[in-house]
């Protein structure tokens, strides 16, 4: 009997040690929801390496990690989600890749009193009406690179400008941003199938409808089909588009059917400042490539979270929510702030594909848009 | 006439005021793009084939439903990237994609699906989804989860001008003929050897054939290892136009049943068919109600509505012609 409650009390004393280690060691857990397996994987991956390297780079022992893979399904990223914040007891949630996996999984999260870095999907609604003091996107809103695009349609001179994307939400945000910000007549707009490879019969539209350019959101595999088959097609009308399908993980994959296009992005690895340098030589010293954009947002999001944990304490969401606002972290970005909505207000850069030795891969030649924030501002009241 | 012409300009959008000769030249462009458009549907349709031959043959010889048929479709693109990567000669990368694909029929067929010939079709369906699962994760394993670099062989890239000013890609020719020449080698195959002779005769009536003294389990074998080859050679042309990427198979696996269910089930001139059908549909489809849709509304909803409503138009196809022709175009009928 003596012994038992021995036991039960050492087990109390242990139980709420561990408690007050939690609340006052400062230390963090973050379930990061990532594609992993599946076509899109290439993404998850260079955000989980990018987030971890930056963990290890700052020799944070402070954090703990739980990394889940959503296999790019919302139902899967919701179930995760509801297993960290319940079982797993995760303090922050991260990771998202795709904006309908973020729909799914941020707004419950957030309701359950959880910060959310997001280093990838911005989609507008979480940018608006749907803001949340707990939300934090690293990366961008979905419209700012197509914006940046439109930006540099106009400072290139193109008048009669032919635009495409595929018919889904962030598709439809992809040409809206773009027209937001360009000024010259539209040659043509279509809308493609989600997850289309062939794009011989819109190759035809293009050649047949006098434009002078092509503006085009096709991230990923579409990407990588479009520019090969573009190539092929003998049309040589300039092509600008954001970043997305320009990354380093696909450039490989497209070969010289990507040089000299011109493509938006807030970040490139020849960005000129000690973090984007330590960042860029220390990914590849860690994994053997070069760092994409996925990897760079990851990298941010991961020190935006320590910067925050070093002047506030979880436990103290409003205090914690200041750190994470003043966003007082080095980022591989250069400036970096957040606007009122707890999106960044960033320079956004117009990049060209060229070739370093047998690597395809970015240069910055020019600034579209500076310290640019996003066009939902006035609309989040938080 | 003048008086007609000015009222025209008057009531056009702004920058659509032509004068005639501009007019007869657009013209001349819009049946360009048409023909143009018809030449990529014939394209689309003819790789549909590839995929659609091998899928039919199994299902009519074996009655066994493949959905792992698309992850032999992306077997044949990665070996082709692998071998085209390591020796620089697509023709190599060609034959590497057949033997690939053909490998890796046979031997999923001999570990697989050679017990799943007497269960349901549910069975069938589950343990070939696994295998798209096996297929997936493992080729990842192999080859990382980037997309692999796979280009036309210079010789052919570029396009060629062809009678009426019609600008098309060599390439895309090319595998139209390829296409063909396999269509024809198959109508030959089936239509004229003794290997065919079994084919047909195993679709009619298995128990028979086994009785009469022919190897059946070869024979399923083999037909196996044809269809999956050919799903390799798809994988492989079209991967060096398109993308080479773990799950390219699944998408293409979709409008392949769908060729099938219209060509119906077993039939080899019927997954032509089919396969040509579908693809014009789908390219005439995808290009011509953006622009019916663009008579009366503006080009933004136009385009949205039109793209939504083409890609249902394969399916609306196969419903349309299920409901006069229950077993397809080609189907043998109960």
């Amino acid at each position: 009997m003596k012994l038992k409650s021995l036991i039960l009390a050492a087990s109390m004393a242990a139980m709420a040690s561990g408690a007050f280690a939690a609340a006052h060691g400062g230390k963090v857990k973050v379930g990061m929801i990532t594609t992993l397996s599946g076509g899109g994987a290439g993404l998850g991956i260079d955000v989980r390496d990018g987030f971890m390297l930056a963990l290890k780079m700052a020799g944070a022992d402070n954090v703990e990690v739980v990394i889940e893979d959503d296999q790019r399904k919302p139902d899967i990223a919701v179930q995760l989600s509801d297993r960290m914040i319940q079982s797993d007891k995760v303090d922050v949630l991260t990771g998202i890749i795709w904006s309908n996996l973020a729909m799914a999984v941020v707004p419950a999260a957030t309701a359950q009193g959880k910060f959310y870095l997001s280093p990838n999907a911005g989609p507008s609604a979480l940018a608006g009406k749907g803001c949340s003091p707990l939300y934090f996107n690293v990366a961008w809103q979905n419209d700012n690179l197509h914006e940046a695009a439109g930006a540099y349609a106009n400072d290139a001179g193109f008048g009669k400008t032919f635009i495409l994307a595929p018919n889904y939400p962030a598709g439809k945000d992809a040409l809206t941003g773009f027209k937001r910000f360009y000024k010259g007549e539209l040659a043509g707009e279509l809308f493609t199938k989600l997850g289309q490879k062939d794009y011989a019969s819109e190759i035809a539209q293009i050649r047949a409808s006098g434009a002078d350019s092509v503006f085009f959101f096709l991230p990923g595999g579409m990407g990588i089909a479009f520019l090969k088959q573009y190539k092929g097609s003998g049309v040589d009308l300039p092509l600008v588009g954001p970043a997305f399908s320009f990354d380093q993980g696909i450039l490989q994959a497209v070969g010289d059917a990507a040089l000299g296009v011109k493509n938006t992005s807030q970040w490139n690895k020849d960005i000129d400042n000690p973090a984007n340098q330590a960042f860029v030589e220390g990914f590849q010293a860690e994994y053997g490539r070069l760092p994409s954009l996925y990897a760079s947002q990851g990298f941010d999001t991961a020190n935006l979270l320590l910067s925050a944990m070093e002047k506030a304490d979880i436990t103290d969401a409003a205090a914690f929510q200041a750190a994470l606002e003043a966003a007082e972290f080095d980022s591989v970005r250069g400036d970096f702030a957040f606007a009122s909505n707890h999106h960044p207000i960033q320079d956004i850069y117009v990049r060209e594909v060229i070739k370093e030795g047998d690597v395809f891969t970015n240069k910055i030649i020019g600034t579209a848009l500076e310290d640019y924030s996003n066009a939902y501002v006035d609309e989040c009241k938080m | 006439m003048p008086m007609s012409m000015s009222a025209r300009c008057s009531t056009d959008r702004p920058g659509g005021c032509k004068p005639p000769g501009q007019l007869g030249r657009r013209f001349l462009m819009s049946l360009v793009l048409l023909m143009e458009q018809a030449l990529n549907g014939l394209q689309f349709g003819i790789m549909l084939f590839l995929m659609a031959a091998g899928l039919t043959l199994i299902f009519g010889v074996m009655g066994l439903i493949n959905l792992a048929h698309g992850s032999l479709y992306m077997v044949g693109a990665f070996a082709a990237a692998a071998v085209a990567g390591w020796s620089g000669s697509f023709l190599l990368a060609l034959v590497a994609s057949l033997a690939a694909a053909a490998l890796a029929g046979t031997l999923i067929e001999l570990l697989v699906i050679r017990r799943l010939y007497d269960r349901g079709h549910l069975d069938q369906v589950l343990a070939t989804f696994a295998l798209i699962l096996i297929f997936s994760e493992s080729t990842r394993w192999v080859f990382g989860s980037f997309p692999l670099y796979l280009q036309v062989p210079a010789a052919l890239a570029g396009p060629i001008t062809l009678p009426g000013g019609i600008q098309y890609p060599v390439y895309r020719l090319l595998i139209i003929a390829v296409g063909l020449a396999v269509a024809a080698g198959l109508f030959l195959l089936i239509s004229r050897t003794r290997i065919g002779i079994r084919i047909r005769a195993g679709e009619n009536d298995r128990e028979m054939i086994a009785a009469l003294g022919v190897d059946i389990s070869r024979l399923y074998t083999l037909v196996f290892a044809l269809g999956a080859a050919l799903a390799g050679l798809a994988g492989a042309l079209v991967g060096a136009i398109q993308s080479v990427q773990v799950g390219m198979g699944e998408p293409v696996l979709i409008l392949a049943l769908v060729v099938i269910v219209i060509g119906g089930i077993g039939s080899i001139k019927g997954a032509l068919v089919g396969a040509l059908l579908v693809g014009l549909t789908d390219t005439l489809g995808g290009f011509l109600l953006p622009v019916l849709f663009g008579a009366f509304l503006e080009p933004s909803a136009a385009a949205s509505v039109g793209s939504a409503l083409a890609s249902m138009l394969i399916y609306i196809l196969m419903a349309g012609v299920l409901i006069f022709r229950p077993t397809g175009l080609y189907g043998a009928g109960t």
